[in-house]
Formats: structure tokens, C-alpha cells, sequence
């Protein structure tokens, strides 16, 4: 992170007390032993199951059979690509809504900040899985949103793009990615809004200042200066969105299967062991890449 | 020279309850916040910690009050060495410069708080009577978040004294206020203490906060005492060139030595003859001093109305370079042959402005003369005071 | 100087400027980040409204999409569907038991990051990152490969593990945020004031945390009452949570009543919110 997205931000003062003895690993100990047993030990049998051979029934045994990640790839490679796409998607779709949600809770709303905010979490006072639910309701074919894209000539650009199967919305890949910004907005206005918030206005006013057009000091200031929220809300939408299956089981037919759902099915249906942590292992393995990346370049001390 | 760190009048005698830091350094890491500093504060004194931010002060007063460590040396109250002592087993209290009031606990709480950890009795009657001491019976019930600055200070004041410590420490504790009512605090602060008798222990980097309210100040520096005594000797006859810039302003001229002349030494500026009393010399050097005088001690007048008063400094060649007519007096700046700009303050008597261009001649009586040893910076604690600096300027002869 | 010699010349009494008269289209253009705001809100709280307005319906089928007539008749038959109270129950046991182990282990993490200095800190941080930025499959299928490997049955403890697992960096997150927000003065000042280090942290340090834990409890509470997908994949036929009855119920038929369970959760979830937000306001300087 360029020291310019620093100035301006309250970054915390490291903590100051020298660690008394074993104060803080005690402090540390259960709840990461917690995260570790249950956590990255579960990786580890995850990669170790996926070398095994064998089935339910007969029992598994560690093979080192590295063809299984081959052959699962093989099959599902188009279910993983659409994931990521899907789930890129999604993203830059949230960015594109979330920024200027985030800006005006940051900058523009006062005295209503508080309540604004409750309202970005207000979603989640509901189970998720009924309010997307709820979308098959709003995206029904007799719902008033289909016949406002009818009205309103917007099928028609989404047919070009071919995200939906004639004039319905739902069961389309548009549901599915309208069903994924949703469910994941949230995840990338608050990172976004923490970071506006930390701005010092003055830095805005400075930019207003200096650049005669309200995009120009918008580009050369604020964005560089919000880039953190907007990797933290990057990655934390991009990647439950790639796992998800949710959306794509309610809102999307069998050609929009989403690797979670092939996993899902893998695991509890077709019991295909291996196979099925090859692919969630694989998935894994992506997700780290890219966290390694940021880490990489910003630190670990914001992460948390 | 004497130790600068020594209470005046009490060398080498501990009395009950004086705060003395021996020898102690503090380092953080790679940085010295203070170096092997030694003082010693009066029991029953108002002494004044005075320097710019970066000096050492507060991490010295949060030595005394147990909330830091020093890296070295030792600290006393009376015979007590409490430098291992944990700060809720020191007998000293704090007033923080942000007050920290506890924001959860009302007005009563606050104050009531370090007498009820050491479950003393008569809770509520000393509670009533610190605060009517600082004159907030009436909030008692409050939060702290209702208050005003001014009110959280006092209440901040009133916990703090509630406890009757044997030190308080306040580190510039009227920072956060405006001007008048940064005076009014000023003026209570020196009452209480007056009347309470504890040994306060005031940090502050205002110079005129420091003089109008302490009977002793240590000036402090880069983590050294630089001078320290009553605020009129420190004034009138600073030791070293940071303590002549940082209280009030200066002018410091590079001299060299001519000769003695009885109690006096006798040095030359550019061929002009300055009188120095030894005893305001604070160097021993036998080729150049940086002679100071004050520019409120300055006389000035036209050349050749001033007429030649004997026994006074002389300094002719001056030309009036700006003039400066601020109501109470008129500041002067005054370029000498030798390209100094000196500083005059000519009080407001009624007397004719000289307009720039004028040639002048300045005097003062030798007795305001004051010496400092010519190897230091002149220009140390300028800009530090929060004053638009003297010249300060040494002049290669 | 300069001397005035002739007369200044007389200023042309000019009209004042016209002000342009300001169009709707400018009054948009000016507000259309606000104006955007609004619309995204809309998105982002129309489900809400609908799971809500639902829970009124009274439908045809089995299926509760589409709107028929108004009704109260799920509300006053809430435990009517099959399984489902029974399920409800199971969640908040879990909910409630899972969040206290959580907020216990996150708090301490919490603590141990926010104030001391220690070696390791970087690994620390990164694995308490990674559950939250794991996928829910993947999270949900390893945990299943662990208890499979070790024989270990699957039902309601093995939930109540995921579950306490995920949540754990949340409440970490949650307290941090609070415990840094924290004036470390006034801690010292507590010390200060003759309070030992038991005594400032029970008087000063833990009330002043406990907005943030609070925070932090709640937060975990509605992770794991809504939880699926790592539920599904640890869970047993007889261990049926509240979100596995729905999941269940979106391809049998769904009751009305999984909407009346959803209005009434987030009643409550508003109102506590709206609670702290309340006794926030009421703390606020008065100017």
C-alpha cells in the first residue's frame, strides 16, 4: 500500500506494552487452538482426503493420487470458471453499487449516519436464505421487475448479453449474479465505509481545491485514499461469492451450477470423497493465492 | 558552575517529602527522551517542568508517577526510593492533560474513585469538599461528556486533590482552554496550592504560564535540565543560550574579550566597549562570550540626542531597519555595522516613533548585561517559546 | 504617492447577473450520489420487505410466492408446519451456546492483539483472517473430512463446533475495533488513582469494552442462527436447524411460517440494535 493511501488515515498505534511474559499467549491460546484444530487441521484432512482412494463403504487409503485433481478438474473446470466469473462479476457490481452507498453514509449524511448504517445491516436481521427466497418472489415472471425491463427495453440488452432464457429473469444467470451482489453487498460497503470514514476532510477539500473538476480530484484523491476498504471489500465479497451455491440452487437452473454446488453434491449425495475435496481443496488454494497477494502488499496488521 | 538540578538554599540536605530524581535516563528504544537527569523538587513548592514538546518533561513527570519506567537511575520521595514502586503505591497523583475522565462513572464517581480504592471513610463529605474547592458542588450528578473543557479540568483537579497525595503532578493540564480561561485557571491553580500546601509538580511548554505561576522552574531541553531556579532569576540572568531565547527574547551578540575592569569584564563589538559584572558571566572562556541583554532593558534614541550617560553599554552604528507600534510599546529592530538586527522594546511613554532609516544609538545599564559561553547555538530555543524570535544572530569577528 | 487628479470614473449601474433557474435535471445531477444511495437501499432492503409483507399471505399452493390474500393465519399458528418449532428450537440452543464460547475465545484473542507486543503477531492475525474469508463450502466440507477421518458422529455437537469456529474471528474483530478505541490514559489514570491492575480492569477497562462485546455476541448469535451451508455439511437427518428446515422446505413447500419466524427475528434484531443505538444517543455531550 503506497504511503499516500496513509496520509489522512487514523492508522492505530501499534499496542505499547512489551508482552509481559505469557500474558498474551495465554489470552491467545484457547481460541487459537480452537481455530487451529477446527480450522487448519480440517485443510490438511481435506488435502490428505483427497489423495485417498477408495469409497464409504470400503474404507479410504492414502494413495498419493494426485490423478483424482486431474480428472475432477477436467470434468468441472467450466463450473469453476463460471464461478469465478460469476463471482467477479458480483464484485465489480458491488463495487459499482457499494461506493457510492459508502460515500454518502462517510460524507453526506450528517446526523444520519447511525441509523444509515444499521440500515447497510438491516439485511441481515432476516435469514438469508428467505430473503433469497424472496427474489424468486420479486423476480417472478408475473413481478413488477420483469415488466419493467420489458418496459423499459432492458431484456432486450440482457438477452444480447445472454444471461437470460427469453423474457424470464429468473432461473437465469442474471438472477444469479443480481442474487449474488445482493447477498454480498453488505460485505463491500463496510470495509468501503470504514475506510471513507477514516479520510481526514480536509484532504477532500485540498483535492477540491487543486483540481478543477469534481472526477479529477475524485480520481487523484479520494479513490487512492479509500483503496484499502476497497481490497478489504474486494476480497470479502469475490471470495464467499466464488464458494457460494445458494443463489445459483434458488435463482438459476442447472446450466448456471456454481463448484459449490458440484462440492455439495460430491460430498453429501454422490459421496465421491476424493473427488469432492480435490475441488473444495483447489478452491481453497485459489482463495490463498489471492489472499497471498495482499498480504503481500499490505501487511497483516489491518486485517483484523 | 553549579548543579543546575539543585533545589536553591537545600544542597545536599533531603527534606521529608522532597521528589528526588537521581541520574535517571529513559530510553526509548533508540531515542533518548531523558538523559541522566537529576532534580530535585521542594516539599511544598509550586515547581514548573518548562520546555518545547520533545523535552522530556511529561516523561519525566510519568516517571515520578509510576506510569513509566526509567531505563536508569532512581527516584525519591523524601527517603523513600519508590522507583520499582507500582504507580497505585505511590502517594503521587495526576491531572492528565486530556483530563482522562472516566466516561461510564458520573462527576461524584470520578472524584470519589481513588478514595474508595483505599477504602478511606468520609467518602461523600471529601468528595463534596473538593468540588466545592474547584467550585463544581452543583455538577456532582453529571457525566463527564456534559461538561465543559474548563469543568472537566477542574473536576480532573478536584480527583486528583481529593487524595491529599504528598506530590500532584498536572501535566499541562490547561492546554485544551482559551485564553481567559486558561488566566483564570492559572490564578486558582496558584490558590490551591497555596492553600493545600501539596508539592505540585506543573509540566507546561508556556514560558509566561511557567513564570506567572511557579516558585521554582527547571527549563528543561532535550532531555536535560538546562537551568532551573525562581522565575526571576531564571528571567534576568539566564545560564544558557536556550534559556535566554526560550524564556521571553534575547538579542546575543558575539564579543571578545578586552580586559577587566574592577567586579567587571570588559569585551568589544566591533570596536565598541560592553560592561559585563563577572557574576553574570556564565562562562570561563578568555577570548569571546555571546553577550545578552533583553530588549525591553534597550534605550534607544537618535544619534546624539541620547546624551553620554556614564557607566551605561553604548552600542552606536544602529539603523533603524523596522518599526513595529503594537499600542503598549514599539519594537524596534535595529541593524547594527556589523549586520545584526537587534531587538528593542521601547514602552509606550509618549515618545516620538523613530522611523526606519534613522540612525540610533542604543544603551542599557551593565548591570542587565548577562554572558553566555560563545560555543553554544545562539539561536537554541528560538521559535521553541511561542514568540516571534529576538535576533539571535553570532557574528563572526 | 500617487494624487488623485481627476475624478474616478462613474460605474454603468449594471443588472444584476440572471441566475440560471435550476431544473430538475440540475437538482439530479447535483444529489445523484444521494439520489443512488437511496435506490441501492431500496435493493438492498426489498427482500426484507417482501419476507415481511409474506408473512400476511395466504397462498394457493405450497408454495408462498405469490401473493394471494391477506391473512393472519401463519401468525397465529407459528408452530403448524412439521419439525419446524422444533427446529427453531435447535438453533437458538446452538445460537446461544456457540456464542458464548465465542465471545469468550474472541474476546481474549481480542485483547491479547489490541494491547500487547508479541512475536507472532502476523500469523496471528492471518488465521484469524482466514475464516472469514474462506469459502462456507470449503470451510463446511474440511470440518466434514475431519470428523469422517475420525469417526466422530455428526449431529448437534459437530454444528455447535463449526459454529463457534466461524464466529471466533468475528467477535475478534468486533472487540478489537472497541478495545482500540480505548484511551489507554484512562486506564493509567485508574492506576493513578490507587486501582491495582484486577481493579482497573474490572472498574475501568470491561465497561467500557462491553458495548464492543455486546457487539461482538450479537454478530456471532446471527451467524450461526442463519448459518447453512457449513450446517448442511456437519449435520445429521435428526440435527434439522432452522435454515436446513427451510433449505428442506424450498423444494417440498414452503409454510408460511418460515416467514413469520424470519419477521420476528428481525423485530428483534432491530429493536436491539435500535436499543444500543438509543442508549448511545442518550450518552451523547449534551453541547
Amino acid at each position: 500500500m503506497s504511503a499516500i493511501a496513509r496520509i489522512g488515515t487514523d492508522a492505530a498505534p501499534p499496542p505499547t506494552r512489551r508482552g509481559k511474559g505469557l500474558v498474551p499467549y495465554l489470552l491467545l491460546l484457547p481460541g487459537l487452538l480452537w481455530l487451529v484444530v477446527f480450522f487448519v487441521v480440517p485443510m490438511l484432512t481435506l488435502l490428505s482426503q483427497s489423495l485417498q482412494t477408495g469409497s464409504i463403504d470400503t474404507g479410504y487409503t492414502m494413495t498419493w493420487h494426485w490423478q483424482t485433481y486431474t480428472d475432477a478438474f477436467s470434468l468441472y473446470w467450466p463450473q469453476f470458471l463460471r464461478s469465478f466469473i460469476y463471482a467477479f462479476v458480483a464484485t465489480a457490481l458491488a463495487l459499482l453499487i457499494g461506493y457510492p452507498l459508502a460515500y454518502t453514509i462517510a460524507f453526506k449524511s450528517g446526523r444520519w449516519k447511525g441509523v444509515l448504517l444499521v440500515l447497510v445491516i438491516a439485511p441481515f436481521f432476516t435469514s438469508f436464505l428467505l430473503r433469497t427466497l424472496a427474489w424468486q418472489t420479486i423476480l417472478s415472471s408475473n413481478g413488477i421487475v420483469v415488466k419493467f425491463f420489458n418496459a423499459t427495453g432492458l431484456m432486450n440488452v440482457l438477452q444480447a448479453l445472454n444471461v437470460v432464457n427469453g423474457d424470464q429473469l429468473l432461473s437465469t444467470p442474471f438472477a444469479v449474479m443480481a442474487g449474488l451482489t445482493y447477498n454480498f453487498l453488505p460485505f463491500m460497503v463496510l470495509p468501503l465505509f470504514a475506510s471513507l470514514d477514516r479520510i481526514d476532510p480536509r484532504l477532500l477539500e485540498a483535492g477540491a481545491d487543486l483540481y478543477g473538476r469534481p472526477f479529477t480530484a475524485f480520481r487523484k484523491v479520494t479513490w487512492p485514499l479509500s483503496m484499502p476498504g476497497v481490497v478489504a471489500g474486494t476480497l470479502l465479497t469475490f471470495i464467499p461469492a466464488a464458494g457460494d451455491y445458494i443463489n445459483s440452487k434458488l435463482l438459476g437452473n442447472p446450466n448456471t451450477t456454481m463448484i459449490g454446488q458440484v462440492i455439495d453434491g460430491q460430498f453429501l449425495r454422490v459421496l465421491d470423497y476424493p473427488t469432492a475435496a480435490a475441488l473444495s481443496f483447489t478452491l481453497m488454494v485459489t482463495i490463498l493465492v489471492l489472499v497471498s497477494v495482499y498480504v503481500w502488499r499490505a501487511g497483516t496488521e489491518e486485517l483484523v | 558552575m553549579s548543579d543546575p538540578g539543585a533545589a536553591p538554599g537545600r544542597e545536599g540536605t533531603a527534606q521529608d517529602g522532597d521528589v528526588r530524581i537521581v541520574q535517571v535516563t529513559k530510553r526509548f528504544g533508540a531515542f533518548t527522551a531523558v538523559d541522566d537527569l537529576t532534580l530535585t523538587i521542594p516539599q511544598g513548592s509550586f515547581f514548573a517542568l518548562l520546555g518545547p514538546s520533545g523535552c522530556g518533561k511529561t516523561t519525566t513527570l510519568r516517571m515520578v508517577a509510576g506510569l513509566e519506567d526509567p531505563t536508569v537511575g532512581q527516584i525519591f520521595i523524601g527517603d523513600k526510593d519508590i522507583t520499582g514502586t507500582k504507580p497505585y503505591r505511590r502517594p503521587v497523583n495526576t491531572v492528565f492533560q486530556n483530563y482522562a475522565l472516566f466516561p461510564h462513572l458520573d462527576i461524584f464517581e470520578n472524584v470519589a474513585f481513588g478514595l474508595r480504592r483505599r477504602k478511606e471513610g468520609d467518602v461523600k463529605r471529601r468528595v463534596e469538599e473538593a468540588l466545592e474547592l474547584v467550585e463544581l458542588g452543583h455538577l456532582a450528578r453529571r457525566k463527564p461528556s456534559q461538561l465543559s473543557g474548563g469543568q472537566q479540568q477542574r473536576v480532573a483537579l478536584a480527583r486528583a486533590i481529593v487524595n491529599r497525595p504528598t506530590v500532584l503532578l498536572l501535566d499541562e493540564p490547561l492546554g485544551a482552554l482559551d485564553l481567559k480561561l486558561r488566566r483564570q485557571m492559572q490564578i486558582e491553580l496558584k490558590r490551591i496550592q497555596t492553600e493545600v500546601g501539596i508539592t505540585f509538580v506543573h509540566v507546561t511548554h508556556d514560558q509566561e504560564e511557567a513564570m506567572t505561576m511557579a516558585d521554582t522552574i527547571a527549563v528543561m531541553n532535550a532531555g536535560r535540565v538546562e537551568q532551573m531556579g525562581h522565575p526571576g532569576d531564571l528571567y534576568e540572568n539566564p545560564a544558557t543560550t536556550f534559556a535566554a531565547n526560550f524564556l521571553g527574547q534575547s538579542n546575543l551578540i558575539l564579543a571578545e574579550i578586552s580586559g577587566t575592569a574592577g567586579e567587571d569584564i570588559l569585551l568589544s563589538v566591533a570596536g565598541q566597549r560592553i560592561a559585563l559584572p563577572r557574576s553574570r558571566a556564565h562562562a570561563t572562556s578568555t577570548l569571546k562570550l555571546l553577550v545578552g541583554v533583553r530588549p525591553e532593558k534597550i534605550r534607544i534614541a537618535a544619534e546624539g540626542l541620547g546624551g553620554e550617560a556614564s557607566g551605561m553599554n553604548v552600542l552606536t552604528g544602529g539603523v533603524v531597519s523596522d518599526t513595529s507600534f503594537t499600542g503598549v510599546s514599539t519594537q524596534y529592530l535595529v541593524r547594527m555595522p556589523w549586520g545584526q538586527e537587534i531587538m528593542v522594546f521601547a514602552q509606550n511613554v509618549g515618545a516620538e516613533l523613530l522611523r526606519p532609516g534613522t540612525k540610533v544609538e542604543l544603551s542599557w545599564v551593565p548591570a542587565h548585561t548577562f554572558g553566555l559561553d560563545a560555543s553554544q547555538d545562539a539561536n537554541a530555543g528560538v521559535d521553541l517559546g511561542g514568540e516571534e524570535p529576538a535576533s539571535a544572530v553570532g557574528v563572526s569577528s | 504617492m500617487a494624487t488623485v487628479t481627476s475624478a474616478p470614473p462613474t460605474r454603468q449601474a449594471t443588472p444584476p447577473a440572471k441566475r440560471p433557474r435550476k431544473g430538475p435535471i440540475t437538482w439530479v445531477r447535483e444529489h445523484i450520489i444521494a439520489i443512488v444511495a437511496a435506490l441501492v437501499f431500496v435493493y438492498m432492503l426489498l427482500p426484507n420487505v417482501i419476507v415481511i409483507l409474506f408473512s400476511f399471505n395466504k397462498p394457493a399452493g405450497r408454495y408462498n410466492y405469490e401473493w394471494v390474500t391477506f391473512s393472519f393465519d401463519a401468525w397465529l399458528h407459528p408452530c403448524a408446519p412439521p419439525g419446524m418449532c422444533t427446529a427453531v428450537g435447535l438453533s437458538l440452543k446452538i445460537g446461544l451456546l456457540a456464542t458464548l464460547v465465542a465471545t469468550i475465545l474472541g474476546t481474549m484473542i481480542a485483547f491479547s492483539l489490541a494491547r500487547y507486543r508479541f512475536r507472532g503477531r502476523a500469523a496471528t492475525n492471518l488465521l484469524i483472517f482466514m475464516p472469514m474469508a474462506t469459502p462456507e463450502v470449503v470451510m463446511g466440507s474440511s470440518l466434514l473430512t475431519l470428523f469422517v477421518n475420525m469417526a466422530f458422529p455428526l449431529g448437534t455437537t459437530t454444528i455447535l463446533i463449526a459454529h463457534i469456529m466461524f464466529s471466533i474471528s468475528f467477535v475478534v474483530v468486533t472487540v478489537k475495533a472497541r478495545i482500540a478505541g480505548l484511551d489507554p490514559r484512562l486506564e493509567q489514570a485508574a492506576m493513578d488513582l490507587y486501582a491495582n491492575e484486577r481493579q482497573t480492569f474490572m472498574k475501568i477497562t470491561l465497561p467500557l469494552v462491553a458495548p464492543g462485546i455486546a457487539a461482538g455476541a450479537l454478530l456471532a448469535f446471527s451467524l450461526s442462527f442463519d448459518d447453512y451451508i457449513i450446517t448442511n455439511f456437519n449435520a445429521s437427518s435428526s440435527s434439522i436447524t432452522f435454515p436446513m428446515f427451510v433449505w428442506g422446505a424450498a423444494s417440498k413447500g414452503t409454510p408460511v411460517q418460515i416467514n413469520v419466524i424470519g419477521t420476528v427475528m428481525f423485530l428483534i434484531s432491530f429493536l436491539i440494535v435500535g436499543l444500543g443505538q438509543f442508549i448511545a444517543w442518550r450518552r451523547r455531550p449534551k453541547d
